[in-house]
């Protein structure tokens, strides 16, 4: 299972505590986490990323195994520790004020 | 007996304020959607207990919420908001084209026969329809596509749709007001546009008299006269007597003419009121008192309306989505301020008291009458 911690307001919106956990078939990269998790909680779409043009929001990263894989290209696999579920995927928001 | 719900949206959640007819007393829940920004929240004149609200926030984007109990429960419903066709371009501040790109929803707008029928205002600004409570919204691509949509552009809060009219006497027409393009007018239920801004003058732009460009902050209608318009524009109140197809300057007396919001009585639809503001570089009460003006003729005449209100060191804003009134008998009016106030007068602002006075800075306030 893929281990996946959002930010409280996701969190808050999907009505879900603690880590989410999602069945991935095939290769574990940021499209199939992204996938995987629009479909079971579908009030995140377009909170992450935009629901056109499927690119990240400026404003939210996604980290794992102490990397910053926000640039990563979204069908990369992400790594062996994320797919295996040893470790999360983090998705973060900015530390912007407001 | 007849009670009166006060929806407040906020930089930092909704709340809402329920109070009996006497509206001395209010009961207030909230936050809703902590954290997040809500632009806009309005009741459905349909059917009292579906509202819609505007959530958005610069990390996660737009969300719309439905509730169908009045607001103690949500729901989360479609946020897709996709231009029809190839989108364009408009201007931008530098006067080059830049892409429409959605940011957020200004308003929303139920219809007054259906509670699943529904109107988006966005920025960048267009006007958008649902008619499924929501889930879906598809736009109306008249209103970009009548032919000065690429000359729009920003204003200063962006290129935003932020008033929708209905007129209770004719299905097919309504208006729009976008900052900073003007009013738009259609007879034909959001099919085709034209522009409404014949007699507005602004000195901000090349052509201050010019067909679109100017920046309209709040329009208001009487249901029971909906041929007569009221306008708070940038600078100057400006007033309509046949449907949008002309305007003349009713400021008058008022100390200025700049402000953002303006609204009607419930029952008298002669009865005005606005919030006048400093400047438009200064986004505050002039001498530091918190005045609404009223007029009972139109425009033209205004009297200054304080009991009640702070006259030394207020330095707050009112929005353009800010002031609202109810329909009891003694018409209520109120307004919310960027200072986390929400205004209340029971007497047709006569007198006035803050029913909560330290929330989040108020962005819009809409009241729902209940039998």
């Amino acid at each position: 299972m893929i281990r996946v911690v959002l930010p409280a307001h996701l969190r808050r919106l999907a009505r879900v505590d603690g880590e989410v956990t999602l069945q991935i078939d095939g290769r574990v990269t940021q499209r199939a986490v992204l996938d995987a998790l629009e479909a079971r909680y579908p009030m995140l779409r377009g909170t992450i990323r935009d629901q056109v043009t499927q690119r990240r929001r400026a404003f939210l990263r996604f980290f794992a195994c102490e990397r910053d894989l926000s640039h990563d290209p979204p069908d990369a696999p992400l790594p062996d520790a994320v797919a295996e579920g040893l470790e999360p995927l983090l998705v973060v928001g900015a530390m912007a004020g407001g | 007996m007849s009670r009166v719900r006060v929806l407040v949206g906020t930089r930092k959640g909704a709340f809402i304020l329920t109070s009996d007819a006497k509206r001395e007393r209010w009961d207030i829940t909230g936050p809703h959607f902590a954290g997040w920004e809500i632009y806009h929240l309005k009741g459905s004149p349909a059917d009292a207990n579906r509202l819609y609200a505007s959530q958005s926030s610069g990390w996660f984007g737009q969300l719309i919420q439905r509730s169908n109990d009045g607001g103690k429960t949500w729901e989360p419903v479609g946020n897709q908001f996709v231009y029809e066709g190839v989108p364009g371009t408009h201007q931008w501040y530098d006067g080059t084209p830049h892409p429409w790109e959605f940011a957020r929803v200004w308003h929303l707008e139920p219809s007054l026969t259906d509670p699943d029928t529904v109107y988006a205002g966005i920025q960048d600004a267009a006007l958008f329809r649902s008619g499924d409570g929501g889930k879906t919204w598809q736009e109306l691509p008249g209103l970009r596509g009548h032919g000065s949509g690429p000359s729009w552009q920003p204003g200063a809060g962006g290129l935003c749709l932020h008033t929708i009219l209905l007129d209770p006497t004719n299905p097919g027409r309504m208006f729009v007001a976008i900052s900073a393009a003007g009013v738009f007018r259609t007879d034909d239920g959001g099919v085709t546009w034209r522009p409404a801004n014949r007699g507005l003058r602004s000195e901000g732009i090349p052509n201050p008299t010019a067909e679109v460009g100017h920046c309209v902050h709040h329009i208001a209608m009487h249901p029971s006269r909906p041929k007569v318009l009221f306008m708070q524009k940038h600078w100057d109140v400006m007033r309509s007597d046949d449907g949008g197809e002309s305007w003349h300057e009713v400021s008058g007396n008022l100390p200025t003419d700049f402000g953002f919001s303006i609204d009607v009585h419930a029952h008298e639809p002669n009865t005005i009121y606005v919030v006048p503001i400093k400047s438009d570089s200064e986004h505050f009460p002039l001498d530091g008192q918190l005045r609404v003006y009223r007029s009972r003729t139109g425009g033209n005449e205004w009297e200054a309306l304080t009991k009640g209100l702070p006259q030394r060191d207020c330095y707050v804003n009112v929005l353009r989505d800010a002031m609202a009134v109810d329909s009891l008998d003694s018409c209520g009016v109120y307004f919310g301020t960027t200072g986390g106030q929400v205004y209340a007068s029971a007497d047709a602002g006569d007198s006035w008291s803050p029913i909560v006075r330290d929330l989040p800075a108020v962005v819009s306030v809409e009241v729902q009458t209940l039998a």
